[in-house]
């Protein structure tokens, strides 16, 4: 089993917070696998997801201490932690995709979001857009709903295909990684269940990363948790273990929902 | 690219800044030999190009432009020049050119002739405003308050969307259609119940009481509207009545927002000219009830700009200067004090 | 007693805002009646020198239009300066306070400023002071405008650009000021009625011709100064033509300003 991602001591602290938030992290992420997160809320589950893809860079004056390693098929593993240009960003952040808490459609039609994102890697063919557009609404069951309105304003979209809109428009990047920070917690239970299955699909090609807040859902989508408490990752094992036999009592008490 | 645009960006702020610092110097550079020969007895001086023959013509030519313009400001004239002069030697080269274009005329003037100066005072122009602005705040605060109060709680829906609009638009119209008006309609109208001229200090403050009563009425409407509806849900249960509520609970509640939106209109009101230059009668003269003819501040500016230069023309800027600070400082205070939360 | 109280203070709450609406019918009223019986076709096809307002209302355009083609675009950059590098800094903050001030500073002024810096130098009046003059009217206010637009635009709308892979200027362009575009051109629009109306900032800047203009560098047509400057005529029919260019300033004024509020209520976000 290969890892995709290995997060390794690593300690974030906030731009002048006093305390670091996130700990000597240490964590794999295994390739082609669903890892979940879970934790009470604060305990920098968030935190520690929005570093793999840097976004927390939009913001200057955070600190970063470890390493966080990103496994390329052809490459050396490459420290993401160390990326300084503008552009080798970029070339992260497409690899590492991320998809928010609620649902973010930009101010456009539904095929210019997906188109949005393909056009910033120099594609400019219409024919291959449309087909990739296609391919994208088709990854996440959006294609049938929404194939008679390609032109509309995305804002026009109920939740739930919003949601699942980001996601195509993630995946039409063709990321290694996709990272999902609460991605239901604002739907409603359809919702949340059409992104679950999707979620199951996905996973075949693309390795998964979720912060969940709702217990249930990681045991019904990952293959791996974590379980973080107070900026320390307290207990990492496959999905089984945690929830049925954890080793620590922090851990147990977190699942059994003594606390939290 | 980004950085390049980032660059960009904070170039065009600073242009804010530049633009105000470059207001302020140009207005002092510019008005510096009024301030100068009169120091800041200028404000309390009521003389405006009044010729005076010097008591003591024989220090004249050692040095005339460090004698005061009269008893009472003979401190403050040097210590004006005082504190000018570091000033002075850093810019030297903006003053030079400011000073070839007005000096000409007073520099060969007094001169030649170094018995008599012009005086400049600001006085008259200064009490003008003051009391403009005090008769319009008299006029509007109260006419504001009951507007803004109907929009928020007495007018349904409807009614508010309606005259609100109205009142918005009121407070769009250009000043100078709020003068044109004045001076064909209002002005006479108000003449024939207070009797005096159709010109007059009475009719130039109401004037600008209206045109700063829209733009008080929405600000404080909206000051109103920041009360939680479960503060005035939970004074109606104990049985207020409406009044009561108003008076009791929103006005405690808003208050410093409405006060801010009082401070903002006066600052506006301070400093209009378009709505008071046909009015007001444009006379150097204390007015010594409130139908006599005087002059604002920004009126002088509007009225004598085109036919000044030497001295005349610093002590314009002199105004403009007092004008621009004593504007900043209300805007300041208004904003800094009162309004902060609001936004 | 309480109710009667109560029922009085409506009362007379109510009478402020019909007093309100008074001043502005009245107003409206006297425009309309005073500048309809001078309107004519005649006016429009003939400049001041020919008791017509061509000129005027051209100048007045070309003054205002100029200054927004500069004052715009500078604006809403200092208002993503603002709201996307600077954001909560120090400095940023300042400049934010600072247009406020300016914002708010006397028009009258800012003329005397522009006087200063570009009349005197030049030796007489011409367009180029009065489109700086109005510049700087202008300036602050497209740039909290566009601030405060761009600040309602939400935050996961900036990451999830970043997020999937845009260059900031980029994110920037195709997202948030698409998100904010309602918002923005509105106070655009408001801003421009703002600076048509302007007469004190133009008087000895831009000053007034009764000829049509000859260029920017000479002292050049402007509506608003006419109309201060016909009014007080003896001439029964030049006042008469002020009153059609006050109403004619008007109409543009309001148009613009119901304008940017119909814009505005159709906002969906």
């Amino acid at each position: 089993m290969s890892n995709k991602m290995e997060i390794k001591n690593f300690s974030f602290t906030y731009k002048k917070a006093k305390a670091p938030s996130l700990h000597q992290v240490t964590l794999p992420i295994k390739a082609n696998k669903v890892t979940a997160i879970i934790g009470p809320s604060g305990c920098g589950k968030s935190t520690l997801l929005r570093s793999m893809n840097r976004i927390h860079d939009l913001y200057p004056g955070n600190k970063y201490e470890g390493e966080i390693l990103l496994y390329h098929e052809e490459k050396q593993p490459q420290n993401i932690l160390d990326i300084k240009k503008e552009n080798e960003f970029i070339e992260l952040r497409q690899k590492v995709g991320m998809v928010f808490q609620k649902p973010t459609p930009f101010p456009m039609s539904i095929f210019d979001n997906i188109a949005y994102g393909l056009r910033l890697t120099g594609l400019k063919n219409r024919y291959k857009l449309h087909e990739q557009v296609e391919k994208a609404l088709r990854d996440v069951a959006l294609w049938d709903e929404v194939k008679d309105r390609l032109h509309d304003d995305a804002r026009g979209l109920s939740g739930g295909q919003q949601q699942r809109l980001c996601i195509a428009r993630v995946i039409a990047l063709k990321p290694d990684v996709l990272l999902f920070d609460e991605p239901t917690s604002a739907l409603d239970p359809l919702s949340t269940l059409a992104i679950e299955e999707m979620i199951f699909e996905l996973k075949k090609n693309y390795t998964i990363t979720i912060v969940t807040h709702n217990m249930q859902q990681a045991s019904r989508v990952s293959e791996y948790t974590a379980f973080m408490y107070l900026g320390n990752l307290v207990e990492y094992d496959t999905t089984e273990t945690i929830f049925i036999r954890p080793n620590k009592k922090q851990t147990e008490d977190y699942i059994t929902g003594k606390f939290g | 690219m980004d950085k390049l645009f980032q660059i960009l960006t904070r170039i065009s702020a600073s242009l804010v800044f530049i633009i105000l610092v470059a207001t302020a110097v140009v207005l002092y550079l510019t008005a510096k030999p009024a301030i100068e020969e009169f120091g800041l007895g200028f404000v309390f001086d009521s003389r405006w190009a009044v010729t005076e023959i010097l008591e003591k013509p024989a220090e004249s030519p050692a040095g005339s432009s460090a004698i005061p313009a009269s008893d009472s400001a003979s401190d403050t004239g040097v210590r004006t020049v005082d504190t000018a002069t570091p000033a002075d030697e850093a810019l030297v080269i903006d003053d030079i050119d400011s000073d070839d274009e007005f000096d000409d005329d007073i520099d060969t003037g007094e001169e030649s002739d170094s018995n008599t100066r012009e005086i400049y005072g600001g006085a008259v122009p200064i009490v003008g405003t003051i009391f403009s602005t005090l008769i319009a705040m008299i006029f509007s605060i109260p006419i504001a308050m009951g507007v803004a109060v109907f929009l928020s709680e007495i007018a349904n829906e409807f009614t508010a969307s309606i005259i609100g609009t109205a009142i918005e638009l009121l407070a769009a119209i250009p000043s100078i259609i709020y003068g044109m008006w004045a001076l064909f309609y209002f002005g006479p109208f108000i003449a024939s119940i207070f009797g005096g001229s159709s010109v007059s200090l009475l009719v130039a403050g109401l004037v600008l009481g209206i045109m700063v009563l829209p733009f008080m009425a929405a600000l404080s409407r909206d000051a109103i509207n920041t009360t939680p509806n479960v503060l005035k849900e939970s004074a109606y249960a104990m049985g207020a009545t409406k009044f009561e509520v108003i008076k009791d609970v929103i006005f405690p509640y808003a208050k410093t927002g409405i006060i801010g939106s009082v401070i903002i209109s006066l600052g506006r009101a301070m400093g209009e000219t378009m709505a008071v230059a046909f009015v007001i009668g444009g006379i150097f003269k204390f007015a010594q009830k409130p139908t006599d003819a005087t002059i604002s501040v920004p009126v002088v500016l509007a009225n004598n700009f085109a036919e000044s230069s030497g001295m005349s023309m610093h002590a314009l800027f002199y105004l403009s200067l007092i004008l621009f600070l004593v504007s900043i400082f209300t805007i300041y205070l208004a904003k800094y004090f009162f309004l902060r939360k609001q936004s | 007693m309480r109710l009667w109280v109560n029922k009085v203070a409506i009362i007379l709450s109510t009478a402020t805002a019909l007093l309100g609406l008074l001043f502005l019918g009245w107003i409206l009223f006297t425009l309309v009646i005073k500048g309809v019986s001078s309107l004519s076709p005649y006016i429009f096809t003939h400049d001041l020198i020919n008791n017509g307002i061509r000129n005027l209302l051209w100048g007045q355009f070309v003054l205002a239009g100029l200054a927004s083609i500069i004052g715009i675009p500078v604006g809403i950059l200092a208002g993503i300066y603002l709201q996307e590098y600077g954001n909560h800094t120090r400095y940023a903050n300042f400049i934010r306070d600072l247009s406020d001030v300016m914002m708010s500073a006397p028009s009258i002024v800012v003329g005397t400023f522009i006087y200063a810096v570009i009349v005197v130098p030049v030796g007489h009046t011409n367009g180029w002071a009065g489109i700086a003059a109005l510049f700087v009217m202008m300036l602050p206010i497209v740039v909290r405008t566009t601030d405060d637009m761009l600040s309602l635009v939400p935050i996961e709308l900036r990451e999830a650009g970043i997020a999937i892979g845009a260059p900031k200027y980029h994110v920037i362009f195709h997202i948030i000021l698409k998100a904010a575009k309602v918002g923005i051109m509105t106070g655009l629009i408001l801003a421009f009625a703002r600076i048509m109306g302007e007469t004190a900032p133009l008087l000895y800047t831009s000053g007034s011709s009764i000829y049509m203009s000859s260029g920017l560098s000479e002292t050049y047509p402007s509506m608003t100064v006419s109309i201060y400057n016909l009014a007080t005529m003896p001439s029964e029919e030049l006042v008469g033509l002020a009153w059609a260019a006050a109403l004619i300033l008007t109409l543009v004024v309001l148009v613009l300003n119901l304008l940017g509020r119909f814009l505005i209520k159709d906002k969906r976000l």
